[in-house]
């Protein structure tokens, strides 16, 4: 192992900390160099990403440490294509006070999301766990002008660092009982059977943190004020990139690190493991996300409640466990996350024009600008699960799992849970689309004057239009993605 | 060849949303006859109406076994055809919508094309895509382009189906992984273990069934069809609620059937008490468009009532019934929302009857009293034609069902002739002078009511197709017969 061979394998995490300084100094050397300082980080992605293509197909380095292979190399550059979007975003928001730094950390995380993706190895995830939360912890509390953001970051940040608190007391304890920190390692450790008091301990600590990242119910609380309050981009950044890699991870830790101590969360037949804690979140997620969803009338604060509910959607792939399972959780969590992306973008460009996120300012959107009302039409109605979108296929995929794992239908509850979730769900899309849609001009609206229509540069209509027929198209040809993370899964 | 109905519907739907709003409607009256000629030629040159056919066959997702397949046998070609016939007049029927006709046409083709797709698809997800994709097209068209309480009607129906579509998707799922595949043909070769059945069958049925108006999950449909717009009410009560029906024909009863035979007496009990109660609630309604919704419940009872009975005959008139019925509240519904109340701005009976419209608009009297006989069962017409031979089938396996069901039929003449009598030839008309404007009007209109305005060419060419069709059905029901019957024979749940 030379230095040279290390630098190649970890080429793409070197890019993007090489953009990240420079844009950086770039930030630094002039005052108004905004524009700049978005293109050098948006070249400085697609560099990256370019990086991961390169990469050799299988490669572990340090005991696992740093792996490669076709999983992470895959979530690697979704994570990355997701921070794009985000660059993108970030360049329209009317914050242009100190765009170097913001983009910066913005990359900062991204590098703490490739760390995650791509490491089979307990002390290397939890670098990569504080790399990104801390620097998401300043993205959220980034808009210095206002009181909310602030709120949003000290909320992200006192919940955050509490949960990793847990996650490293959680994950030392499985060190103490194992003695190794590779996940691979620690599966072959751990013994089938009765789960010990002190791995129980353990697992659930770990799992606490987890559920803090993916905004699982009851550890959620941070998520609508974070969402609502966090300046736009770090907003979508936080609800989509570290979700995903948070889904990963935790797929990878329960799956191979904890996999012998699955235990069961079938009807009638649980058994002590990770699968009925999981269950729980899961149930808990679902009911308490769709339910509160209702009475939101913010849809910042609404997109934030449905997250939760969607946690607890995505996380019936890893009860279900197995291959199968891991790949819907992937997918599911893929798709959400892009289409986050994308409702984000509309609402930051609503907010623009009308200076707020509420229904309100929503209403007869549709006369204003026809193609953000498409587009968003398109997200919340792949987030409700309607067909033909990519929503729609996800949970048939989730759901469909769930059902197979175990004997007799097992996980017939859940799926039952999650069904009446959408159900419920349905409900709140459908009331922003009604705003969006029905509501007349005249009711509702801030200003009386009559409503202009609103004017979007080009590579924000790109980017929507890409995230939304994206969505339509993967909802159509699913098999795309999913054969691509089935082959990727070991 | 049947399957360009889908993709001309599709395609139309999107060239309409891109086009200048001066072509909208021609694309849309296009697109809906191409479609409607697509499934007449397929309909008369089918050779074997039997088998469930397959038209097209190509792997969609191959990791989970989904595949983009289509088929059709007698059933789907019958109720494809009225798909067809129905968009055509409901086209023609709207072509007075000037309030963004483009989104209008786009969303009504959405439903139309989702709903050849449910009759055509032989893969149970694609299936359910297309059943999905209708669920929010209806919103939209209710809640924009709708009238009196359109937002709360719009948003009634849309969790109501989304509901049954929920039990639907679960009861999938489970018999995807109980079975291992999503093929209809291999499903219903499938023996699915009886404690399965048990619970999976009434789930299934039970979320298609809402769709199709059973009792007592109806009251979607009533509040729906008077919130919808006129073409809005057309696709709900002539095609949209045929899917339900249709689905659970197709998929719940044939993949399930001993769970079939354990439940079907409750079918037929909650079909017979929808074909009672609901006649007997229209018997007490004010608004014209009120009563002809909850007509429709009780002739979807009737289908129902078929379906129980497991034989031949009951099935088969099943779905006659479900034709017959397509014709007539599309038929039913064009006059009351079209040609009525957008001249006379009101719908309530009592101030129809002072206004004389029998005199006014002749051509929509004679419609309606058409629609009307038809609806009531008067031999001639598709609706006798498809009620008798249910009820010839239910007299076999449950004959306490027919004789209630005859009280029924008695209250659905009463409650047609009370609402035709009303509105066309109401007796406080003294004759002279048309009396405008002294009704009570729906303060949601803000221009004069007018109705001496001639019945449009439009309008005319819409209701003789319906017509046209009722009276073809009613006196040669063989035509529909001859396809319909050996598909319901090719059934695994009939009762030998």
């Amino acid at each position: 192992m030379n230095y040279l061979e290390l630098l190649k394998l970890a080429s793409p995490e070197v890019a993007v900390v090489v953009t990240a300084l420079a844009v950086l100094a770039l930030g630094l050397a002039s005052a108004r160099g905004a524009g700049i300082c978005s293109a050098v980080a948006a070249a400085g992605i697609l560099f990256a990403a370019a990086a991961v293509l390169l990469l050799p197909e299988q490669a572990t380095l340090f005991h696992g440490m740093l792996v490669i292979a076709p999983l992470t190399s895959l979530f690697k550059i979704i994570c990355l294509v997701l921070a794009f979007f985000t660059v993108i975003l970030a360049r329209g928001d009317n914050t242009p006070r100190h765009r170097g730094e913001y983009l910066a950390l913005l990359l900062l995380a991204t590098i703490g999301l490739m760390l995650l993706v791509g490491s089979e190895e307990l002390l290397m995830i939890f670098i990569g766990l504080e790399l990104t939360g801390l620097s998401l912890y300043v993205m959220a509390g980034f808009d210095k002008t206002d009181p909310r953001s602030a709120e949003a970051g000290l909320k992200y940040f006192l919940f955050g660092s509490t949960a990793s608190a847990f996650t490293l007391f959680g994950l030392s304890l499985v060190y103490g009982m194992c003695g190794t920190t590779g996940l691979a390692a620690i599966g072959q450790k751990l013994t089938a059977g009765p789960v010990q008091p002190l791995l129980a301990a353990g697992m659930v600590m770990t799992l606490v943190g987890f559920a803090f990242k993916i905004a699982a119910a009851p550890f959620h609380l941070w998520a609508p004020d974070t969402y609502q309050g966090a300046p736009i981009p770090s907003a979508a950044f936080i609800a989509s990139g570290s979700k995903v890699a948070s889904f990963v991870v935790l797929g990878k830790i329960v799956l191979v690190g904890f996999g012998p101590a699955h235990g069961s969360a079938a009807w009638h037949a649980m058994i002590a493991g990770w699968a009925p804690v999981l269950a729980a979140l899961a149930a808990l997620s679902i009911v308490i996300g769709n339910l509160v969803a209702l009475a939101q009338s913010n849809v910042r604060r609404l997109l934030a409640y449905s997250a939760v509910a969607h946690a607890g959607y995505t996380l019936l792939g890893l009860i279900a466990g197995g291959r199968e399972g891991f790949a819907a959780t992937l997918f599911y969590t893929t798709i959400y996350a892009f289409t986050l992306v994308g409702a984000f973008s509309v609402v930051a460009l609503v907010r623009r024009e009308t200076g707020g996120d509420d229904f309100k300012n929503f209403s007869a959107l549709w006369s204003r600008s026809p193609l953000l009302s498409g587009c968003m039409a398109i997200f919340i109605l792949s987030l409700a699960g309607l067909p033909p979108l990519a929503g729609f296929f996800g949970k048939f995929y989730l759901f469909s799992v769930a059902m197979r794992a175990g004997t007799n239908h097992g996980l017939l509850w859940l799926v039952a849970l999650a069904l009446l979730g959408s159900f419920i769900s349905l409900y709140y899309y459908i009331a922003v689309l009604k705003a969006i849609f029905v509501d007349d001009p005249e009711t509702g609206t801030l200003n009386p004057e009559p409503l202009s229509s609103i004017n979007l540069d080009f590579l924000q209509r790109m980017s929507l239009i890409v995230l939304a027929v994206g969505i339509l198209f993967l909802g159509l040809m699913p098999t795309i993605l999913v054969a691509r993370i089935v082959a990727s899964l070991p | 060849m049947i399957a360009w109905t889908i993709y001309i519907t599709f395609a139309g739907a999107f060239g309409v949303l891109f086009m200048p709003r001066f072509f909208a409607r021609w694309i849309a009256l296009a697109t809906a006859l191409a479609g409607f000629a697509t499934s007449l030629l397929a309909f008369f040159n089918a050779h074997d109406a039997r088998t469930f056919a397959t038209i097209v066959r190509v792997p969609w997702v191959p990791a989970l076994g989904m595949e983009y397949h289509l088929a059709a046998d007698g059933i789907s070609l019958t109720l494809a055809l009225v798909t067809g016939l129905t968009a055509v007049s409901a086209v023609l029927f709207s072509w007075d919508v000037e309030h963004r006709p483009n989104e209008f046409f786009f969303w009504l083709l959405l439903v139309i094309g989702g709903s050849y797709g449910v009759f055509l698809s032989a893969d149970l997800f694609l299936l359910f895509v297309f059943y999905e994709l209708v669920i929010v097209p209806k919103y939209f068209l209710i809640a924009i382009w709708g009238s009196t309480n359109k937002e709360y009607g719009a948003m009634k129906l849309t969790l109501y189906s989304f509901l049954g579509g929920a039990l639907v998707f679960l009861a999938i799922v489970a018999a995807y992984v109980t079975a291992g595949s999503l093929d209809l043909h291999q499903l219903s070769q499938y023996k699915f273990p009886p404690q399965f059945q048990s619970w999976a069958f009434p789930v299934m049925f039970l979320g298609f069934a809402i769709l199709a108006g059973i009792w007592p999950l109806h009251t979607w449909a009533p509040t729906g069809h008077v919130a919808a717009p006129t073409a809005g009410s057309m696709l709900l009560a002539g095609i949209v609620m045929k899917l339900g029906a249709y689905a659970a024909l197709r998929v719940s009863m044939n993949l399930f059937p001993d769970g079939f035979q354990m439940w079907s007496k409750w079918i037929a009990v909650l079909g017979v008490i929808g074909i009672v109660y609901a006649a007997a609630v229209a018997l007490r309604q004010s608004d014209l468009k009120f009563v002809i919704g909850y007509s429709s419940v009780s002739h979807m009872g009737f289908v129902l009532l078929g379906l129980a009975t497991a034989n031949v005959l009951g099935v088969g008139g099943a779905v006659l019934q479900m034709f017959s019925h397509g014709v007539i509240a599309a038929l039913l519904f064009a006059v009351a929302g079209r040609m009525i109340y957008r001249r006379t701005h009101t719908r309530d009976l009592d101030a129809l009857s002072e206004m004389g419209l029998g005199h006014a608009l002749p051509f929509a009297a004679f419609s309606f009293v058409v629609a009307s006989a038809a609806s009531m069962g008067i031999p001639g017409f598709s609706g006798f034609a498809a009620e008798i031979t249910i009820l010839l089938g239910a007299w076999k396996a449950y004959p306490l069902a027919v004789l209630v069901t005859g009280a029924g039929m008695v209250l659905v003449a009463a409650f047609t002739l009370r609402a035709l009598k009303k509105t066309f030839f109401g007796e406080r008309y003294r004759g002279g002078h048309i009396q405008q404007g002294r009704a009570p009007v729906d303060s949601d209109w803000n221009e004069q009511t007018n109705i001496t305005a001639q019945i449009t060419v439009a309008e005319k060419l819409g209701a003789s197709l319906l017509i046209f069709a009722t009276l073809a059905v009613g006196l040669y029901p063989k035509l529909l017969l001859d396809r319909i019957l050996p598909a319901v024979e090719a059934m695994r749940f009939l009762k030998p």
